[in-house]
């Protein structure tokens, strides 16, 4: 069963520093927990796909206009309250190791080396129908 | 030479190294030949012989495939599997590759790379995972097989039964996964349904007297026959009872149906027997009217009490509903609304949903199933079970795509 993580922000959920405010030295840790955690997932035959997102500041939002074409709207969204930073798709055996993984994402390090404890959403992807229950 | 040869520099170079590799083992152990390079070239092209065949073993089950034939019917041994060391070969591989110390996904995946012979690229690209990932799953679970020192060998007689449930599991999962997953992208991809039915097709080769192994093998084939009636023009899922019969496989069926009749009689009885012979009465009633209901119940009885399961109880109620009419099957699931593992379950959402359409109770029954559709994780049934919700909620019937 495949899941998706989801490392969403909002000013209510981010209870930490934006990034671009910590020491090089955490950046570093922050890194390397990410590529440690991907090769991890890799070497267990768990990972789907992992990507990071530009920030909102460069994202447009798209519509078809009456015709078709695009009518784009341009960032920062102001009243855009929630962001996806990035996420992961695992294939994992159970439910509760999702939620694992997630809890574990969740613990990547911070200002002064301390787990941020972020929030991750996770999101069973449709597929086929289990077997039985 | 070799790239000469074949025209392929990739293959030749693969097929040089592993010549390179196998005269760093054998030439210190039994002394450099006469000839060296005369030796490493022969060694290179058998090698590369076998490569090519078994590239074009790959591209003839790719160009099937494509073709969605049901190829498994031109299955047959080939004949050095009439030895019977070769069979019982399969059948320990199988054994090995379905042990119990690995998890479902791993023992399918080892199972279809070593006993199917499908690549790892066949097979990531079948579960939709990238292929070092997949390539991950396989050596883990290699390395798990040698690291629990399991021997290459059959099995003691009373470990038997259980390792083979094992087995017919895993064939049953890697069923499951190519039958039921008709919304992914299905190009190049190995039809996983059609390896079961191989696979399953060479155990019972290796064990015609097991009536399990007869009972899974006519199961997967009763269920195959319907797939060709199972998704409409638009990739909708149809429900057996709408689906157009005339298009089911009449082969299949009737190699399924001999298969269960022949086993059932000599026991002993076990689940997917009963599975197969609940399938085959659906397949040969000639109308969903015309379904033999009272059978379909008393065999769901008789797997209540073979199988116990919730699943089980479910598909009894709803047979209960199909002799005894509606509230009797309604009454039947109310049982299952203190189990744990099916309390909010979307499959007791649309089992009721079908009641209360029967019953004729509109509103609940759109409830029920857009309380099904919110709570399935898969796609092509959240699709037929939202088209059902709104197909009674407006009381508009969809167009129909194509004649």
């Amino acid at each position: 069963m495949k899941y998706m993580l989801l490392m969403q922000f909002s000013a209510a959920t981010a209870d930490f520093p934006s990034i671009d405010t910590w020491a090089p030295d955490e950046i570093k840790a922050h890194i390397a927990f990410m590529r440690e955690l991907n090769g991890k997932l890799s070497a267990d035959g768990e990972l789907v796909d992992a990507q990071g997102l530009a920030g909102p500041d460069q994202a447009r939002v798209v519509r078809a206009a009456g015709g078709g074409e695009p009518l784009i709207t341009e960032g920062p969204f102001a009243e855009t309250k929630e962001f996806l930073a990035g996420y992961w798709i695992v294939d994992c055996e159970t439910p509760e190791r999702a939620v694992e993984l997630a809890a574990y994402i969740s613990t990547a390090p911070g200002p002064g080396g301390r787990p941020l404890n972020m929030p991750i959403e996770v999101r069973p992807v449709l597929s086929a129908p289990p077997v039985e229950v | 030479m070799l790239t000469r040869r074949f025209g392929d520099f990739t293959l030749a170079e693969d097929a040089v190294q592993e010549a390179l590799l196998a005269a760093a083992t054998q030439w210190p152990r039994d002394g450099t030949p006469d000839n060296p390079r005369g030796w490493l070239i022969q060694v290179a092209y058998r090698r590369m012989v076998e490569q090519v065949r078994n590239e074009q073993a790959r591209r003839n089950r790719e160009e099937l495939a494509a073709r969605r034939e049901p190829d498994d019917r031109q299955w047959a041994a080939p004949a050095d599997l009439d030895l019977a060391a070769e069979r019982d070969d399969t059948l320990i591989l199988l054994f090995l590759c379905c042990h119990p110390a690995l998890s479902p996904a791993s023992a399918v995946a080892l199972t279809l790379r070593a006993v199917a012979g499908l690549t790892t690229a066949e097979i990531a690209h079948a579960f939709l995972v990238p292929e070092t990932t997949m390539a991950q799953r396989i050596s883990r679970a290699k390395q798990r097989i040698k690291g629990s020192g399991v021997p290459f060998r059959m099995p003691d007689a009373q470990d038997r039964s259980r390792r083979l449930e094992a087995v017919l599991r895993v064939l049953y999962l890697i069923f499951n996964e190519g039958h039921t997953s008709s919304a992914g992208p299905r190009l190049h991809r190995v039809e996983l349904a059609a390896e079961a039915i191989r696979l399953a097709r060479a155990l019972h080769a290796a064990l015609p007297r097991d009536s399990e192994v007869a009972g899974l093998l006519a199961l997967l084939l009763l269920t195959e026959a319907r797939s060709p009636a199972r998704t409409g023009p638009s990739g909708e899922l149809i429900s057996l009872a709408e689906q157009d019969r005339g298009r089911w496989d009449a082969a299949a069926i009737a190699e399924g149906v001999a298969l269960v009749t022949a086993a059932l009689p000599r026991g002993p009885v076990g689940p997917y027997q009963l599975q197969a012979a609940i399938a085959a009465v659906h397949d040969e009633a000639p109308t969903a009217e015309q379904t033999d209901w009272p059978q379909i119940l008393a065999l769901y009885g008789v797997l209540e009490r073979v199988a116990p399961g919730p699943v089980v109880a479910l598909n009894r109620a709803v047979a209960t509903a199909m002799v005894h009419g509606p509230a009797a099957g309604l009454e039947a699931l109310a049982a299952l609304d203190g189990d744990p593992r099916m309390a909010g379950h979307h499959r007791l959402h649309s089992a009721r949903a079908h009641l209360y359409e029967m019953l004729g109770d509109r509103d609940r029954a759109v409830e029920h199933y857009r309380a099904a559709a919110g709570r399935t994780t898969s796609l092509p049934e959240q699709r037929y079970l939202q088209l059902r919700a709104a197909r009674l909620a407006t009381g508009v019937e969809p167009a129909r795509l194509g004649p």
